[in-house]
């Protein structure tokens, strides 16, 4: 293994995200903090708890978990892409370091950046509302699995992607309903039993329920039901990857 | 001299069946620098890209350096400096930092010593901290090539150094280039531009449609190709060239003033005895003589044709 080469693409690719620091750190979190405002002041004051924790509290898990899945996608993807846009991917493919070192490379710094978003957001929460976190370790374990897991699709994302908009695509069309579908901002529990039984094959729902467990000890599905649907998530990434690996499919000619 | 580089039997089928390398068989030799010419489209690139791990080969086997650029990757790749045909670089990103970044993805250790060498060394340590983007054609290939040395590479590959550089660059690169051999790096480079490579090459090899068609001596290759053009400049214009002089060797100049005869300088009788006695019956007054050398383009474009054939 070539750790020296994965520093460096590590850090290659965290000074980018220092470069664009405004644009990369500011927008999630005034985003964010217009959904606080938006969900929690306005017309959370017009809903009731929810299973005992005001509206305002109960959205903040899900919250955190929509932006860090949503940047962990984006950065890795973007990440991944960008060289084989311009065309700099030739250096990676004529480097002493095989499929292995780029992945962690790059994954690594995908999830690290959207791991300091995520922990941003939830300082901000604190000036918003009133929160308290009933597990923190657990808390951090299913903030930095998600990174991770999701950053590894991104990664997949930006190999398979041969255009911008194939690039955009997929969060668009297919992740961003996921996570709002996926209880961000209800409780499963509220919805009519066939929406219930629906949404059990969203497996955004048992990340955010996880992470809800985490902060509030209330869940929609068992925690380990989550912290399984997790693993499975990142093991099917990987299995992916390691195929892409394998095959070097839209990697070498 | 040992090769550093050894090629056998190389093929490269693209998806879809196009057979880029018809089976390439190279040695080069450590400390040389090698001038593949060739058309576009010849397989140049297809061939460094294979060597350098970038494509796939379909078949055949290289070693650089004594390692197998398959199986011992590693320590192959760590030999192997690549400057691409095309200005690949990050816009936005500072002269220093893609130079660092390169030195750190090939396994070495940072260290501000050897960058500012290969920085000075390519007239680049002004520019260090410039973003890419503001730096002039020339500027963005000498960054190439500071990537591609700075992990202090034994063989360095050039694809195309100069397409599209003014001459003045032109020269400046190949000034470049005799530093790197001064210092024992093995040079291999692509061109179709004849003077290129006959200008800095040590040995030359032609390739086209896939296939090396000839590795030799720069110098003895233009001995053993080479054909001399006798220019026989005339006192007045003539329209056609007489009669009794006609032949497939000689042609007369655009401007009707000289009589332009080609022969092989290796030919046991060169004809130009025969010539000039046949030029003065045909009642033709002599104004002056010139030889000249033909140029490598000359062969070239004669080996080409020649192949196709
Ligand atoms: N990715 C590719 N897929 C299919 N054919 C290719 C690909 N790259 C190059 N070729 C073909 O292989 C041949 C050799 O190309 P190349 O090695 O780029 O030539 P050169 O560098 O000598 O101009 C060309 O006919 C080209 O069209
Ligand atoms: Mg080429």
């Amino acid at each position: 293994m070539n750790w020296t080469a994965i520093r460096s693409i590590y850090i290659f690719e965290m000074f980018r995200f220092f470069r664009t620091i405004a644009q990369s750190f500011l927008a999630p979190v005034i985003s964010t903090s217009l959904y606080f405002v938006v969900f929690g002041a306005a017309i959370g004051s017009r809903i009731q708890e929810v299973e005992g924790i005001s509206y305002g509290a109960f959205i903040v898990p899900g919250l955190i978990m929509l932006t860090v899945i949503t940047q962990s996608i984006s950065n890795a993807s973007f990440g991944i892409y960008f060289p084989k846009f311009i065309g700099t991917f030739f250096e990676l493919l004529s480097a002493p370091i095989s499929f292995i070192e780029i992945v962690i490379g790059y994954v690594g710094a995908a999830a690290t950046k959207a791991l300091i978003i995520g922990l941003i957001i939830l300082v901000t929460a604190f000036f918003f509302v009133d929160i308290s976190i009933a597990h923190p370790f657990a808390m951090l374990l299913f903030l930095v699995l998600t990174t991770i897991s999701f950053s590894l699709f991104g990664f997949i994302l930006g190999i398979w992607a041969g255009n911008f908009e194939q690039l955009q695509i997929i969060p668009l069309l297919l992740i961003t309903p996921l996570i709002f579908l996926g209880g961000s901002f209800y409780s499963i529990s509220m919805l009519p039993p066939v929406w219930q039984s629906i949404s059990m094959f969203n497996p955004v729902v048992y990340l955010i329920s996880g992470f809800r467990w985490a902060f509030f000890d209330t869940a929609d599905v068992p925690v380990f039901t989550s912290l399984l649907a997790i693993c499975l998530f990142t093991a099917a990434c990987l299995t992916v990857i390691w195929w892409i690996f394998r095959t070097g499919w839209r990697i070498r000619q | 001299m040992t090769d550093i580089v050894t090629i056998k039997d190389l093929r490269k089928a693209y998806k879809g069946g196009f057979e880029a390398l018809k089976g390439v068989n190279l040695g080069i030799r450590s400390g040389e620098i090698l001038a593949l010419l060739g058309p576009n489209g010849a397989g140049k690139t297809t061939l460094i890209s294979t060597i350098c791990g970038i494509t796939t080969a379909t078949s055949g086997t290289v070693s650089v350096g004594g390692h197998d650029i398959v199986r011992d990757f590693r320590a192959a790749r760590k030999m192997i400096g690549l400057v691409p045909q095309e200005i690949n670089l990050e816009p936005f990103e500072r002269v220093i930092n893609t130079v660092r970044f390169s030195r750190g993805l090939f396994g070495k250790s940072s260290d501000d010593a050897a960058i500012e060498k290969v920085l000075r060394q390519l007239s680049l340590w002004d520019k260090k901290d410039a973003q890419i983007r503001e730096l002039s054609g020339g500027m963005k290939r000498r960054v190439l090539i500071a990537k591609a040395l700075a992990h202090d590479p034994r063989v360095l590959f050039l694809d195309e150094p100069t397409a599209g550089v003014d001459v003045e660059l032109r020269k400046d690169m190949w000034k470049v280039v005799a530093g790197l051999k001064a210092e024992g790096v093995t040079i291999i480079l692509t061109t179709h531009y004849i003077e290129e490579a006959e200008a800095i090459a040590d040995r030359v090899g032609i390739i086209a449609g896939g296939e090396l068609l000839l590795v030799e001596d720069k110098d003895k290759l233009m001995q053993r190709m080479g054909q001399k053009e006798l220019e026989v400049q005339l006192t007045a214009k003539i329209d056609t060239v007489p009669d009794s002089l006609q032949s497939d060797a000689l042609r007369l100049s655009d401007d009707g003033m000289a009589l332009i005869y080609t022969y092989d300088t290796r030919a046991e009788r060169t004809g130009i005895t025969k010539l000039l006695s046949e030029v003065a019956a045909a009642g033709l007054t002599l104004r002056d003589v010139v030889t000249r050398q033909s140029s490598l383009e000359d062969i070239f474009v004669n080996f080409v044709k020649e192949d196709a054939a």
